[in-house]
């Protein structure tokens, strides 16, 4: 049974009654709080609205955070933060941006050069950020701005912390440098974050591991009057500005061994090339040279125009990374992987001999492919065609293999891919291939492949370029037997605070895997072979060694010469000579270490390159340097 | 109620022609006297505000002017009536907004308005009036506290015309709405349950509601929880507004002398951040007073509310008084950096027409529901 209920007006009145009162009790509660918030402002912090409100402003103060320090792998200190003197402009507190500008290059404090990129640099960052325009100040520019600092209202003088790298030029261009942040730089990183930061990574580690170094910015507000300067905030009942402390960056542990490096850019001292050193059980990568090199802690202080013109302007080009962006034909060092595509194929068995008389051609074809023997090696194996480096033997394995195959073999080997390395320019080379030619060329002539092509392949000429990682890369395989690891520099981060540190698991990549494993270690023997048999390649760089050495000389064509003419190399000019290239590991039966050269219009791989392998052996087999 | 009564229902010995004339007019002389003083000082305070512009000032008067013409017809208008006229009122208002939604000017970036050549009118603002009666026409005749279903329908007299205007967009006066509807529910005596019920909901569409926010919205209440976030964005006004306040101390620096780089800072000084102008210059006390005005005027509403003789006067009356009191405290609130900043003018002070009109007739209609005198109880 359904209740009916009746309207009840005097209840509904009662009722009422009730609520009014409720509502009445918010009313005055809530105006009681605007009330008391009123009491907050105009009475508790009078002050500070006061003196807010007479012009004066809080000017937010970056507080940068402490970049990251990066050491090498023995704990030495590569890269650190020292005291520098830096200028500063704030846009908003200058009178007139030109006639200031046009003082300070009267007082020597910028460069006339200088202003362009200063006015861009100004114009890209908030007015009241207080922009740094030069990072390094001698004593002397600093007395003299303090002298006419007056003169120059919205200029001001900041201490800061500047990059310095201790060991200078050595194993630059695998930490990189730091530099003064530009208009690009902006776009790849947050802007706030770098609200008190000059320098950003511009290359190397510095700048792949840009974020971990940086650490968080922070900020600081701060009262400031109509001058400018900061206003002492006595009296205030409480400190109403804010702060965020900044957040220090990681610290990085390399894989290097910067004394190793040193060994090796001494042994190369003088020299255009690259020399990468890697260990092939976990990609670190304890060397990487690429000579001529430059001192980076021009950058980290604010390199002048003149100096980076004079190292852009440079024919040797010091900031061109050779080992990671130079690509070469591996010329002859491919040889015991063509050897090992050949013995996986089936189509030679170790034994098997072939005649070398000096020069090969194709049949139906009268086109002479010479061997760097004239007089030929006569009756040869494949470990002596190693040994000796036969150029006619790999000719004929070549063409028995035909270009695909060659090209799916070296594929896994790592030709043409990019290694995957912990730094940004990486270039990956060219493995060619029929199907390579047709994307590569837009003229039906070139992109036809020529089985002239397949000859010179099988001793790594031709379209086949790589650079020296590369073939460090690849000579690890054979190292490694097989597994391989994606090169790293970075092996370990440490917290700043904690000092707790977090290593790096290496990184595999998929193993090149044998249908006969035995075949590792023949090839192995055969570059053994390379550095001890009678009349191998390498073996006077190698006599007196400790250890064992597994390699393999190269000697990169960079000029041909006509087809019956002599390679002479005095009269070549200079930078028209081949190559010299080796590549090795050590000791051959347990490898700790792979090493590939390679010395620009060196000549003889085994005469210029195979000494400096030679020497990185030495420093870091026998423990001690040389 | 028990409370001081000021001499209008029952003519004392010294009430005499005053207070018989304003009982004929059905008009109380507290609540004009609170109305008066309230709308001098924003008078007086509206000047320097508007930097001593004489022609803003004179067009403010006059509105003042009309806006109390409207109080004192509507006053005159039988509490009877008011009630018959309430449903056509409503169905019109629904009518309009849905005109406004399809052919709106476009103003400001929203649109609000129905430009009828002489006038621009906001059809949200009849709103404000039409829809508490609307839900207090209801919930006259049946019995209250409102049953489920009662309450329901209730609900829905409000949803209807706040998600219209919460479209437009004008998040500020569809919460007005809403807050107007729901208070007459709360007035109507709605059972605690169902108002925490109702909460809940509303709490629970808060990230809903905060997914359909325009971007402008959302950053107006981040930047209240924390204005410093963005100073020279979003939380401009904010921290102008309370620099403005605080520098003015207990006394104020003095009428007219409200520092101009703080003023000019305040793009909406005369009109929601007039209250900052107010601290600016006359200063706490200043501010005080005219909070001190407010609450006695509120207080002298929800006095009269109760002594209101029919059900649909009391919550009519009931739900204006404590609408004003929102539009105070958001108003207010939002000055000084306790809520987020909506648009919501200080009443009977801020500069702008449409508004002064609709609380003004709001109070005539107050004034209405108290003076006229049933013959029968209904």
């Amino acid at each position: 049974m359904r209740r009916v209920r009746v309207k009840d007006i005097y209840r509904e009145q009662q009722t009422f009654g009730l609520r009014i009162v409720i509502a009445a009790a918010v009313v005055v509660l809530a105006l009681g709080l605007v009330a008391g918030r009123l009491f907050w402002l105009q009475v508790v912090r009078f002050d500070y609205y006061a003196g807010l409100s007479q012009g004066n402003r809080v000017r937010i103060e970056p507080l940068p955070p402490d970049r990251g320090l990066i050491f090498d792998r023995e704990g030495r200190l590569l890269a650190e933060n020292t005291p520098a003197h830096q200028l500063t402009i704030t846009r908003e507190e200058v009178h007139d941006l030109g006639a200031t500008l046009a003082r300070m290059v009267d007082l020597e404090l910028l460069e006339p050069g200088d202003l362009e990129r200063v006015r861009q640099v100004l114009r890209t960052r908030r007015a009241f950020e207080a922009v740094p325009v030069r990072l390094r100040l001698t004593d002397e520019e600093i007395a003299r701005y303090a002298v006419h600092r007056h003169e120059l209202p919205g200029v001001d003088l900041a201490t800061r912390v500047a990059r310095f790298y201790p060991y200078g030029p050595v194993g630059v261009h695998v930490l990189g440098y730091v530099g003064a942040i530009s208009e690009e730089d902006l776009q790849r990183i947050d802007p706030s974050d770098y609200f008190g930061t000059a320098t950003v990574g511009k290359t190397g580690v510095e700048r792949f591991y840009e974020d971990a170094l940086h650490g968080v910015g922070g900020f600081r507000e701060v009262l400031v009057n109509a001058e400018g300067r900061s206003v002492a905030t006595s009296g205030a009942v409480a400190d109403p500005l804010r702060i965020k402390l900044p957040a220090a960056g990681a610290d990085l542990e390399l894989a290097l061994d910067i004394q190793l490096q040193r060994v090796a850019e001494e042994a190369m001292a003088g020299r255009r090339g690259a020399a990468v050193a890697l260990d092939p059980w976990s990609g670190d990568v304890l060397t990487l040279v690429s000579l001529p090199a430059f001192d980076p802690n021009k950058f980290a202080r604010g390199i002048s125009t003149v100096d980076y013109r004079a190292l852009t302007d440079d024919p040797d080009q010091p900031l061109y990374n050779r080992a990671l962006r130079g690509t070469y034909p591996p010329g002859s060092t491919i040889k015991p992987l063509m050897a090992l595509a050949g013995l996986e194929s089936g189509l030679i068995a170790p034994g098997d001999t072939k005649f070398c008389s000096g020069s090969f051609h194709l049949p139906r074809s009268s086109h002479r492919y010479r061997d760097w023997k004239k007089e030929g090696h006569g009756t040869v194996d494949m470990r002596e065609a190693v040994m000796v480096s036969c150029d006619v033997y790999f000719y004929n394995l070549a063409v028995s293999l035909g270009i695909q195959r060659i090209h799916d073999f070296m594929s896994k080997i790592g030709f043409g891919q990019p290694t995957g390395i912990d730094v940004y320019g990486e270039r990956t080379g060219v493995m060619p291939s029929p199907a390579w030619k047709k994307t590569a060329f837009t003229s039906r002539e070139m992109q036809v492949w020529f089985p002239g092509e397949t000859v010179i392949t099988g001793i790594g000429q031709g379209f086949w370029t790589a650079t020296p990682l590369q073939l460090a890369h690849a000579t690890a395989v054979l190292a490694a037997r097989g597994r391989h690891f994606k090169p790293r520099f970075v092996r370990a981060v440490r917290d700043p605070v904690t000092g707790a540190r977090t290593a790096r698991e290496p990184a595999p990549l998929p193993s090149v895997a044998l249908g006969n494993p035995a075949n590792w270690e023949v090839i192995v023997d055969a570059m053994v072979a390379v550095t001890t048999g009678a009349h191998g390649t390498a073996v006077r760089a190698a006599r007196g060694a400790q250890y064992s050495i597994a390699g393999k000389t190269g000697t990169a064509q960079v000029y041909s010469v006509g087809q019956t003419g002599q390679y002479d190399e005095k009269t070549v000019a200079e930078r028209l000579r081949d190559h010299a290239l080796f590549v090795a590991f050590a000791p051959a039966e347990k490898p700790r270490l792979v090493v590939a050269v390679l010395v620009e219009n060196g000549g003889h791989g085994s005469s210029v390159a195979a000494p400096v392998a030679r020497a990185i052996f030495d420093a870091y087999l026998s423990g001690a340097p040389p | 109620m028990s409370g001081p009564t000021f001499g209008i229902s029952s003519p004392g010995p010294d009430t005499g022609h005053r207070g018989r004339l304003f009982k004929a007019l059905h008009l109380d002389g507290p609540l004009l006297a609170l109305i008066a003083a309230i709308a001098a000082f924003g008078v007086f305070v509206l000047y320097s505000a508007a930097g001593g512009s004489i022609p803003m000032w004179t067009r403010q008067l006059l509105r003042l002017a009309l806006a109390v013409a409207v109080m004192l017809t509507l006053a005159q208008v039988p509490a009877r009536f008011l009630r018959m006229l309430t449903p056509p009122a409503y169905l019109a208002g629904i009518l309009m907004l849905i005109a406004v939604t399809l052919f709106g000017d476009v103003g400001k970036g929203a649109q609000r308005w129905l430009d009828l050549g002489l006038i621009r009118f906001q059809p949200s603002e009849i709103m404000k009036l039409a829809v508490p009666m609307m839900c207090a026409w209801y919930l006259h005749d049946r019995p209250l506290p409102a049953s489920p279903r009662h309450t329901l329908v209730v609900v829905l007299i409000v949803l209807a015309p706040t998600l219209m205007i919460a479209a437009q967009p004008d998040l500020g006066t569809a919460l007005l709405v809403a807050a107007a509807g729901l208070l007459v529910l709360f007035l109507a005596g709605l059972r605690w349950r169902f108002i925490f019920a109702l909460l809940g909901l509303g709490a629970a569409a808060a990230p809903i509601a905060w997914y359909f926010m325009h971007d402008y919205q959302q950053r107006r209440v981040l930047t209240l929880l924390n204005p410093q976030s963005d100073p020279l964005g979003a939380g401009y006004h904010i921290i102008q507004s309370q620099i403005a306040i605080g520098s003015g101390g207990v006394f104020g620096k003095g009428w007219m002398e409200g520092s101009q780089a703080q003023l000019e800072f305040l793009p909406e000084r005369s009109t929601d951040f007039i209250f900052s102008v107010i601290g600016e210059e006359l200063g706490l006390l200043g501010q005080l007073l005219l909070l001190a005005l407010y609450l006695a005027l509120i207080g002298r509403c929800l006095f009269l509310a109760d002594r209101c003789p029919s059900t649909f006067g009391r919550l009519v009356a009931g739900s204006i008084t404590l609408t004003f009191f929102v539009y105070v405290f958001v108003n207010t609130g939002m000055v000084t950096g306790l809520l987020p900043v909506v648009g919501i003018p200080l009443p009977l002070i801020s500069y702008g027409g449409t508004s002064m009109v609709t609380l003004l007739a709001g109070f005539g209609i107050l004034m209405s529901l108290h003076g006229h005198r049933q013959l029968v109880r209904s």
